[in-house]
């Protein structure tokens, strides 16, 4: 980032985090946080279907694992095994450490997943996908005994924060939910940020631009698949975990296709690709129902949001951000023409 | 033993539904490389057609089936004039997205319009069950069963006897070297993706009267015909017809005798399976992937 990008980075976090000192409105509070949330999840699918370009449509699955793993670790769980007569108990573990697990077990399913998938490409690819998130829908209604199925996982304990020292500080104030999302998606933004402008990124972008290029002057291509997957499994399980101990109640509708949907649609008319992207097509996907709310039935809103990424699509192909670069770039161009042509060259292809 | 006739004959009639549908999927991923995510809402348009026919506009069921089969061939020839004609069909990510917009679009019409209770479409047929000896069959299963079975025959000979099949076997094979034969190739497109939109909205309809239709009754058709279509190869039409049977004889059995309460997951175990021993399909040679 340059210098000027790294102040206005700032400056917008900045603006969020006094937001609720200005405007402590719960409500409001509630609706940006999950805005957030879903902000989270469209940056790591972003990583594999920006930057690698592979287009995964089973991504809601490694948020529905953090989601179900996060809230099964806190609550504790007392299974037989698959049938077997062995038991499988897990004592209520604390928040943040259910939390981590999530995370964790979410990445682990991003390796086993990668082991599948990368097998196949395009259209193959997006199929196994999906069809490890119907599974997973599956599991999370059917084994009843682990997930309550249908009925439910209730009471899921609100979020605690651990900090060396003072132990742990629980987050239950509507300001304080909203602090922690926005420093968990800031957190994902930055991770993914770095990974892309590092070695590994460059490696991601060339095997998108041409895999058998790529795989021609060595890259390991399976390899930076596998680490992409790996990373965007955990941010979005970071994601499904911060979901379900703010909603405080999870069903295997998280599972559900939609979101999965929801997420690909952000990161398209956002800008696959760019940094930014997710962030503005998460911002606008996730208030936009908020404003359109009892003005449209919800069947009519997704009729607009189908319509509006075919739009997207065949007018804007890259999504907003680029558009909106190439516009700044042209009126800069316009105004003068010998500057506007190096700052182009100055400026970051993504 | 007559409990396996029973499952045996149940899955047959699901089976030659199942086959329906992924061959219309398979025959649009063939021919024009685009992976229709919109299948199971044309499905779940025959569904509809065949209810409103019925229950509002008071016509008789079999009527019902044509009309589905019109509504199947009117849709599908518009959404390909509309949003893939001039599109780069190579960019297969894109066209994806499309389609799955395209999908938004008609379930949610689909709510609009009905609402979201599940509608039953009455049975023609008396509901005093076919019995011989243990084996039993409703009337209507029978119904679908011999329909599907003359449709597949249809196509069937559509596809290989006829001059139009000809020109789709053609551009299946290579589009350019159609082009430069003389085929018309955009207008086989349409009448490809006309053709597989019917096949689905008949299969949506023909289970009309034998499940229920609902507005979600499109994301597991969609499934299930992916499901399908993986298990006989991409593009593979007798693949698909195959793995119609084969499917839906996997399902019923799995629920027969290991728990019914994973039958639709079952189909996704399949693709997954498949997808680690032969990702190119059950039924295919080796095909070039990834």
């Amino acid at each position: 980032m340059s210098r000027q990008k790294q102040l206005g980075f700032v400056a917008c976090v900045g603006a969020l985090a006094v937001l609720p000192l200005l405007w402590p409105d719960p409500y409001m509070l509630s609706v940006v946080a999950s805005c957030g949330i879903f902000i989270i999840a469209a940056i790591s699918l972003n990583l594999l279907l920006g930057f690698t370009g592979q287009l995964s449509l089973g991504h809601v699955a490694f948020f529905g694992i953090g989601a179900y793993t996060s809230a099964l670790m806190s609550l504790g769980f007392d299974v037989d095994l698959l049938g077997t007569g062995t038991p499988w108990v897990v004592a209520p573990k604390p928040v943040w450490l259910a939390f981590a697990s999530g995370i964790l077990v979410a990445g682990l399913f991003g390796w086993l997943v990668s082991r599948i998938a990368f097998r196949v490409r395009g259209a193959y690819f997006v199929i196994v996908t999906i069809s490890f998130a119907q599974v997973m829908r599956m599991v999370a209604l059917n084994w009843v005994d682990l997930t309550e199925g249908p009925m439910a996982l209730n009471n899921i304990p609100p979020l605690t924060l651990w900090l060396p020292g003072t132990g742990t500080l629980p987050i239950a104030t509507k300001a304080s939910i909203y602090w922690l999302v926005l420093a968990a998606a800031v957190a994902a933004y930055l991770l993914v940020a770095a990974l892309v402008t590092s070695r590994l990124g460059r490696a991601m972008i060339a095997l998108r631009e041409n895999e058998t290029l790529a795989r021609s002057i060595g890259i390991d291509v399976t390899r930076f698949l596998r680490i992409a997957a790996v990373g965007a499994a955990g941010i979005a399980g970071a994601a499904g975990g911060l979901y379900a101990h703010t909603v405080r109640i999870i069903d295997p509708d998280v599972f559900m296709f939609m979101f999965t949907v929801t997420m690909v649609i952000m990161v398209i008319v956002g800008g696959k690709g760019t940094l930014a992207g997710p962030v503005i097509g998460g911002l606008l996907f996730g208030l936009l129902p908020e404003v359109l709310r009892g003005v449209l039935a919800p069947e009519v809103q997704w009729i607009i949001y189908g319509a509006l990424m075919i739009l997207v699509l065949i007018f804007l192909p890259k999504g907003i951000v680029p558009a909106a670069g190439a516009l700044k770039r042209r009126v800069a161009a316009r105004r003068t023409p010998r500057v506007a042509h190096v700052s182009a060259a100055e400026s970051e292809p993504a | 033993m007559d409990q396996f006739l029973q499952h045996l004959l149940n899955g047959l009639v699901l089976g030659a539904t199942y086959a329906l549908l992924g061959i219309g999927l398979t025959l649009i991923f063939g021919i024009m490389r685009v992976v229709n995510f919109a299948h199971g809402e044309l499905y779940a348009l025959g569904g509809y057609v065949a209810y409103a026919a019925v229950s509002v506009f008071d016509l008789n069921y079999f009527g019902s089936l044509i009309l589905a089969a019109i509504a199947g061939l009117v849709m599908g020839a518009l959404i390909e004039y509309v949003l893939l004609r001039r599109r780069d069909l190579g960019s297969i990510d894109e066209v994806m997205l499309i389609m799955i917009g395209t999908m938004l679009i008609m379930q949610n019409t689909e709510l609009l319009a009905w609402g979201g209770v599940a509608k039953a479409v009455p049975s023609p047929f008396s509901q005093e069950p076919l019995v011989w000896g243990e084996v039993s069959v409703s009337p209507i299963r029978l119904f679908v069963l011999c329909t599907a079975l003359v449709l597949l025959g249809v196509f069937y000979l559509l596809i290989e006897r006829s001059r139009f099949g000809l020109a789709m076997r053609a551009t299946f094979q290579d589009r350019d070297a159609a082009r430069i034969v003389g085929v018309d190739v955009s207008r086989i497109y349409t009448a490809t993706f006309a053709l597989g939109s019917c096949l689905a909205a008949v299969a949506g309809a023909l289970l009309a009267p034998v499940f229920v239709v609902s507005p979600t009754m499109g994301d597991l058709a969609n499934l299930k015909a992916f499901a399908i279509v993986i298990l006989g190869g991409l593009g593979n039409l007798a693949g698909a017809a195959l793995g119609g049977f084969a499917l839906a004889l996997v399902e019923e059995f799995g629920a027969g005798y290991i728990s019914t309460a994973y039958r639709d997951a079952i189909g996704f175990l399949v693709i997954l399976l498949v997808m680690i021993v032969r990702p190119q399909g059950l039924f295919t040679g080796k095909e070039r992937i990834g």
